[in-house]
This record gives C-alpha cells, structure tokens and sequence, in this order.
C-alpha cells in the first residue's frame, strides 16, 4: 500500500513557498503578456477603424494566431528567442491579441452614429473624438476583449512551464507525469480559480457607471503594471551553469531530490519539459539537463552523459505491462509481446531514437526496418479476432516500440489492433490503463517503482540493489494491487541521466557528477 | 448671411441634391420641407462640412466655407440633431460644456452661461450633475438645444430638432422656441417634414423634392401663390390650419375695426400669427383681446372679428 496517502491540504502546507511563488509568476506571466497585448492590440484596433481597408489582414493574421496550438507556439518560439519568460510571454501576448483588436475594433465602430456626428458637429478633432468620445463609449467592449484574452492567458499560461518560464503548470506538468493527483490540483485549482476571480474582476470593472469610468480607466494600467511586477524574471545567472530538468525529474528519488541529498549538488535550475530540453541545451540556453540514456538527441545534439558515480539512478528495463483480464481475453497476445523479449540493447535502442528524432524518420518505419533485419517481420493476416488497444507516451521511443508490437500483433495472431499514442504522461498513460481504455503500454520499472507505486525511500534503497530486484518488486506489486502484469523485458535500460555539451564538459574537465559539484562549489 | 450657390451632392449615382440655390437673411429663419429621401439633411450638412459637396459653393458672411479649417467652422454654427445626440458618458453640464471647452473658456464663464440657459429653457439645475440617459425625450431634446446655444453661435442648423417628440410636448416646445430671445438673434436653417411646424416656425420655407427645391417664399407665398401642384398638393393637408398660421395679425391690421374699448383683456403683439391670436380665446376668459402695433397703436378685437377679417384677407389674396 501507499506509505501515507497525503492529502491535498498536506500537500499545499508542505508547498505553500512553491505554490506562491508560481502563482505569482502565473500572474505576473499573464499581466505582462496582456499588458504588452494592450499597448499593441488597442493602436491596432483604432488603426483598422480609420484605414478598413486593413481590417481584413490584421483581423485575419490574429485570427490566425489564435488558432496554433499553445504547445505549437511555443514550440515555434525556441529557435527564435530561446527558453524562459521571453518566448512564453511572447506566445501569450500572440494570443491575447485577437480578442483586444476586434473588440475595440468593433466598439469604435459600435459607438452610435449619431453621437459621432454630434462630435464631429460640435468641431471636435480626430483626436479629440477618438479620446472624448470613441473610446469611452467602446470601452465596455474593449473591456470585454480583455477580459477575454485574460482567461485566455490564464489557461495558456500553464504551459508556460514547459519551456521554463514557471508558473502553475510546473505543478500541473509536474504532477501529471509523477503520478501525484494533489501536485497536479495544486496547480490546476489556483490557476482556474486565477481566471474565475480575474474574469470576476474584469466583469465588475465593465459594468462601472460611466461616473466611474474615468478613475476606472486610470486605475486599470496602474493595476496592470502592478501585476506585472509579480513576475520577477527569472534571470540567467551569469558565468554560472544553469540545469533545465523536467517536472517529473524535479520530483523523483532518483532525480532532483536525490542529487540533493547524496551529491549535495546546489544548481540554478530551471523546470522544462523534455520535449525542448535537448534543444535547449544544444543551444545553450542550458548547460545540463536530466535526459534519458537512450534518447536518440544525445547524439544528435552532442551531448554527453556525466558518470553516476555515487548510484543514484538505478538501472530500469522497460517492458510491456498489460491487464490481466487482456491476457485472458487474447491468450496469444503475451507470447507475441515476448518476442521482442532480449532483442533491444541500450545501443540499439538509441539509435533507432536517433533515427525518429534527428533524422526524423517515422516511428512505422523505424520499427518495420528493425523487425524485418531482426527476422520477426511477418505480412498482415487481417484477421478480426477483437481489437487490441495499445498505448504509449508522448515520446518517440515508445511511438516505436507501440509501432513494433502493432506490426507483431497483426502479423502473429489474429486481432486487430488501435493504438492510442501520445498518452501524456505517466499518469495519463497508467490511468488509461487501469481504467480500461488500453489493453497494454511499454513502462519501465523505475517509473513503475516511484512514479506509479510511489515506494518510500527506504523500499527504494532496498530494491533497488541491481536490475532484477527492482524488477521482480514491481512485477509482484502491480500484480497484486492492479491485477497488471509486467511481461519479460525487452533489453535495453532506460534511466534518467545528467547531460552536458561535450565541449564544455571537456573544457571544464567533468565527467562526473562529483565533478560537477566540485565545480559549482569552487565558484 | 448664408449663401448656397448652385450646391449638388451626388452618392454614386444618386442625386441627393441637385443644383440647389438659396439664401438667408441675419437673423432669419428658414425651413427646408420635403418628403423623405428629398435631400434635406443633405444639404443641410453641407453647410457645417459634415458632407463635402460635389458641385457648388456656400457661404457665410461672404466667406467660402471651403476656405476655413472645418473644426473652427463647426465651433461658430450650432447644430441640433433629431435624436438629439448628447454623449451618453457625459452629466448634462458636459454635455453643455463641450464647446465651452473646445474654445477654452475658464470654468466661472462655462458655468454662469450654462446656469443662464438652463433657465431660459425652463431646465431644472438639479438636472446638471446626471446622465441624459435619466431624462425624458423633450428635455433631452433642449440640452441638445443649450448645448448648441452655449457660445451663442450666429447660425443655428437643425435637424428635425422636435421630430422625436410627441404632439403636446412638441407643441409646447414650439411656443417656448419662438419666444426664446437667444433665437430671435439667430440665423437658423431648420428641417422638416411637418408642415404645421414649416408654418409655424418659418420665416421663410424652401419646399424641396427630388433634390431640388420647387418653391421659396414666406408661408403665405407658398400658401396662396403656390408654383405648381406639388406645392399645392403639398399644402393641402389641414389647409385652413395652414392659412391661419401663415397669416399675421399685422396683415389683417387694415381690416380690424377701429374702434378701441381699452378693455382689460390680454395683449398681443401684432407680430403673432392669426392661429395664435385664435388659439389665446381657449385660454383666455375674456371676449377680446388687445393688438398692439409699434408699441403704440392699439385695437381691441373679438374672435368672430378676426375670422371676418381672415375671410375679407382671403378673398382679397385670390383676386391678386
Ligand atoms: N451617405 C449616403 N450614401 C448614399 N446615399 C445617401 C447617403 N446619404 C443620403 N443618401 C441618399 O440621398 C438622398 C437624400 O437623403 P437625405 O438624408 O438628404 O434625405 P432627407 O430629405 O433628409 O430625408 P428624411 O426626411 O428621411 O431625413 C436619399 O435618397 C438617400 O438615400
Ligand atoms: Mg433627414
């Protein structure tokens, strides 16, 4: 069983500096962006009013913008102006642009004709119309514009942490792939409450008697800035080294919390997701990160591992798990499995994750290439025997290795198969699993140890002796608390691992992990 | 004081205004009268540049409107708008200050000059400090009067200022317009469609159709002198009503009685129209009422001897 099941409020007291601290950056991340958004969108917004025939480009292009996927955005924004507050805030003001632009474009247009040409009448200035008379009446619209790209920013906001820019999604992200329901509420609860009170607040500020009006418009920016001013950028530390890890690694045993306490290692760290971490690092905008040791980038991006001298990564096989109702239903399905049994070693496997993510093959032939060299390749028999739901993470070693035991299954036995790929994260993916949403998923038995049985430290010192320990733990556990069965692994061993740039790694002469805690304290 | 020379304004192809002609006197009072679509609004925002015309020029005191920057134009020609067009985000007393303001006029004079018409047009101070939104539509209707009086342009335009009313109010409005001195001094250009208004509060009416204007001339001119059938057709709706309205006391003056019996019955000026000096017996409990002409010619009239004044007019006009 869990050690102690915490619950939530144990969580948020133990947290409380985090929490605050990100909320706070998640307000001073949406306020920046929407403030800058407000400089840019509002002038636009008037512009298109006065030229119209612009009004179909501009509202085009933010309508454009608004319609990339947040992760997309972000992802577009790396190459251009790195990691951190930058890009984030960038790809927030992007969004919030659409709803400022077309609702002060429509609340100037809005504004009572005959009002307009009172103004003009009473000879009045452009300016002075715009000023006196235009805005003020279009600015329960403009209001609304904001409000709306607030809640916007609030939501998109959470993903900002996935390229290091904090905020509440480094809980929520953090949580997702820890297994950790109370970190992923601690993030998702304040930040839905963040755009509740917000939209509240915005609400009430749009209805204000135009009596109000005037010290409302005057209060807004002051609040703004104020708000602003809650995101203390979180500044590159100079000639320092700078670590980038992911949510995940930032909570494990073997990962930051055991850098912690067995190596002592003290590193400015920043939280990221993995997905943009190597890049990160090849560009330098990182200089070490936690990836895995058969990522296909560590070659790519010339990186190199640091020697885990002290043993706090522990070695891992990966292998199939599946429902034991699965295996029952589909009797031939657990031979199938097996028999990629043994047949991946650690080099094999990073470079077929070299092959999808350097050189950007597909996953379906990666697999196929490798099944047919290895002469366990068989045509499609196309037969309807129920249909076998496989899963997998987001990343390209399991798009693989779902891609091979899809082509095994269909060509060894009569099912048919579905795959779901792209299942979050550990949770997503496990949840799927005991809920009866996939019949199996490749997981490795460190993410199953801490991740999902959340072990105590001391069961983890004891287990985690060599490779089978851990296994033949976790094979018992799972079977006993989840009726879920770990099937024999396939080879190679995936485990967390530090990496630098191998040029800087030699010009500083580290190799180890101790090397690199020499090094920092020396500074 | 104002002149419009050959002025036309087309949208695309359509002649709003075509080739149209006139002039106004100081402190005259002209109505431009027409069904609706005849280009009355149109031309009458071309005399404040709110529309540039495409042929012809205007202007004012012998000064081509073309040649003036527009926003000082506008400052020096009030305008009321049929839905009167108070800024919503504005209390009355902005409202009323907008010129002032424009102008830059210290506080103390805005203040004094908006208290002096808020009283003149029978407005309520209280009324100063909230939003038009609070207010009936008559009275909406007279901030957008004060509004454009405040700095005492010399021209006033307006546009269907009483359109929105209803008929007691508009009428009540009428009676107070007429006797408001700060119009007396006033050039005015005013549209509308109703002709009982044309009559009533017209120096002179320009009767317009399709863009052009078919008829000028004071109210009797077009009354018993009429151009053509559409004019005559125009006027033929509540026709005795009209004739009443066109007609002043001072036109009947040769054929009132002499005789004067000083009575103690109201007085009028010789200036009213004969509908007023008629509409008086309602109020009055008296069976005369006193005409007075250049402050000191008096006679004292009854109703039945006005009428018969009216018809002996009448008859005269149609033997011209
Ligand atoms: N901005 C415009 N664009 C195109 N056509 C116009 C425009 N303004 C007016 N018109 C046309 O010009 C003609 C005259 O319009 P105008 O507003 O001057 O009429 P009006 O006499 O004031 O009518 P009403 O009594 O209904 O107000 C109408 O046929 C109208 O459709
Ligand atoms: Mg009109």
């Amino acid at each position: 069983m869990n050690e102690q099941q915490q619950t939530l409020w144990q969580f948020i007291q133990q947290q409380a500096g985090k929490l605050q601290e990100q909320t706070l950056q998640h307000i001073g991340l949406t306020f920046i962006s929407l403030c800058i958004a407000v400089l840019v969108g509002l002038p636009l917004g008037i512009l298109i009013v006065r030229k119209k025939q612009f009004a179909g480009v501009v509202l085009g292009i933010a309508g454009v913008l608004q319609t990339i996927p947040s992760i997309a955005l972000l992802g577009f924004m790396i190459p251009l102006l790195g990691i951190g507050p930058k890009p984030a805030i960038v790809a927030l003001l992007l969004y919030a642009l659409l709803p400022i632009i077309r609702n002060t474009y429509t609340g100037i247009l809005g504004v009572d004709a005959a009002v307009k040409e009172a103004a003009v009448a009473m000879g009045m200035s452009k300016w002075q119309i715009l000023f006196k008379v235009e805005l003020p009446l279009a600015m329960p619209v403009i209001f609304a514009g904001i409000r709306t790209a607030t809640v916007i920013n609030v939501g998109v906001a959470t993903l900002a942490s996935l390229i290091a820019a904090g905020g509440l999604g480094e809980f929520i992200f953090g949580g997702i792939s820890l297994n950790n329901t109370n970190m992923i509420l601690a993030g998702a609860i304040p930040s839905a409450l963040l755009a509740v009170i917000f939209d509240l607040l915005l609400s009430m500020v749009q209805k204000v008697s135009f009596k109000k009006l005037k010290r409302v418009v005057y209060a807004f920016p002051v609040l703004l800035i104020v708000l602003c001013l809650f995101y203390i950028i979180p500044a590159k530390s100079e000639g320092r080294l700078t670590a980038g890890f992911t949510p995940e690694f930032m909570g494990r045993q073997d990962g930051d919390l055991g850098l912690r306490s067995k190596y002592g290692l003290k590193i400015h760290t920043i939280v990221i997701s993995d997905a943009v971490m190597y890049k990160a690092a090849f560009e330098k905008h990182l200089d070490v990160i936690s990836g895995y040791s058969t990522d296909g980038r560590l070659k790519a991006y010339d990186l190199v591992v640091l020697d885990d001298d002290k043993h706090i990564f522990p070695p891992y096989y990966a292998a199939p798990i599946v429902r034991d109702d699965a295996l029952k239903k589909f009797p031939d399905l657990e031979p199938t499995l097996n028999l990629l049994s043994g047949k991946i070693n650690d080099s094999v496997m990073t470079v077929l994750n070299y092959r999808t993510d350097y050189l950007h093959q597909s996953p379906e032939r990666v697999a196929k290439d490798f099944l047919v060299a290895n002469k366990l390749w068989r045509p499609e028999r196309g037969g309807n025997d129920g249909i076998v739901r496989i899963g997998s993470k987001i990343f390209g070693e399991q798009y693989i290795l779902a891609n091979m035991y899809s082509m095994l299954i269909k060509g060894y036995t009569d099912h048919e198969v579905s795959t779901k790929t792209g299942l979050g994260g550990t949770k997503i993916c496990f949840d799927a699993l005991t809920n009866n949403q996939i019949d199996f998923y490749p997981e490795y038995t460190g993410t199953g140890l801490l991740a999902i049985l959340q072990a105590s430290p001391k069961t983890v010192n004891e287990v985690t002796v060599n490779r089978d320990s851990t296994y033949n733990y976790v094979q018992r556990q799972f079977e006993s608390r989840y009726q879920i069965k770990w099937l024999k692994p396939i080879g190679f061993n995936n485990a967390y691992a530090l990496m630098m740039r191998q040029q800087q790694a030699r010009k500083l002469g580290i190799k180890t992990i101790s090397n690199l805690k020499q090094f920092l304290d020396k500074k | 004081m104002i002149k419009v020379d050959k002025v036309s304004k087309y949208f695309g192809g359509v002649k709003a205004v075509d080739g149209v002609s006139f002039e106004v006197g100081e402190q005259e009072n002209l109505i431009l009268l027409g069904t609706s679509g005849c280009g009355k609004t149109t031309t009458l925002k071309m005399i404040n540049r709110l529309i540039e015309p495409t042929k012809g020029s205007i202007y004012i005191h012998g000064k081509n409107i073309m040649e003036q920057q527009p926003e000082i134009l506008r400052r020096g020609i009030g305008y009321v708008l049929q839905n009167n067009g108070l800024f919503p985000h504005y209390t009355v007393a902005q409202n009323i200050a907008v010129v002032p303001n424009l102008l830059k006029w210290d506080k103390q004079k805005t203040e004094k000059r908006t208290a002096e018409l808020m009283e003149k047009l029978h407005l309520d101070a209280s009324y100063l400090n909230i939003y038009p939104n609070e207010l009936s539509g008559g009275q909406q209707q007279r901030i957008g009067l004060a509004r454009a009086l405040v700095s005492d342009p010399p021209v006033l335009l307006m546009d269907e200022p009483f359109g929105a009313l209803d008929n007691v109010t508009r009428s009540k409005i009428h009676a107070e317009f007429k006797a408001l001195d700060e119009l007396k001094r006033k050039t005015i250009i005013m549209v509308t469609h109703d002709v009982q208004e044309a009559f009533e509060l017209g120096d002179r009416i320009c009767l317009m159709d399709k863009g052009k204007i078919v008829q000028s001339g004071t109210p009797a001119q077009l009354l018993f002198n009429p151009v053509n059938d559409f004019v005559k057709d125009f006027l033929k709706h509540q026709r005795l009503q009209l004739e009443f309205k066109a007609i002043k006391l001072i036109d009947l003056w040769e054929l009132l009685p002499e005789l004067n019996k000083e009575a103690k019955a109201s007085s009028f000026e010789a200036g009213i129209n004969l509908w007023e000096a008629l509409e008086s017996f309602k109020f009055n409990n008296g069976e005369t009422i006193n005409i007075s002409k250049d402050q000191n010619q008096i006679k004292t009239v009854s109703f039945e001897q006005l009428m018969t004044a009216f018809y002996q007019y009448k008859n005269h006009q149609a033997h011209e």
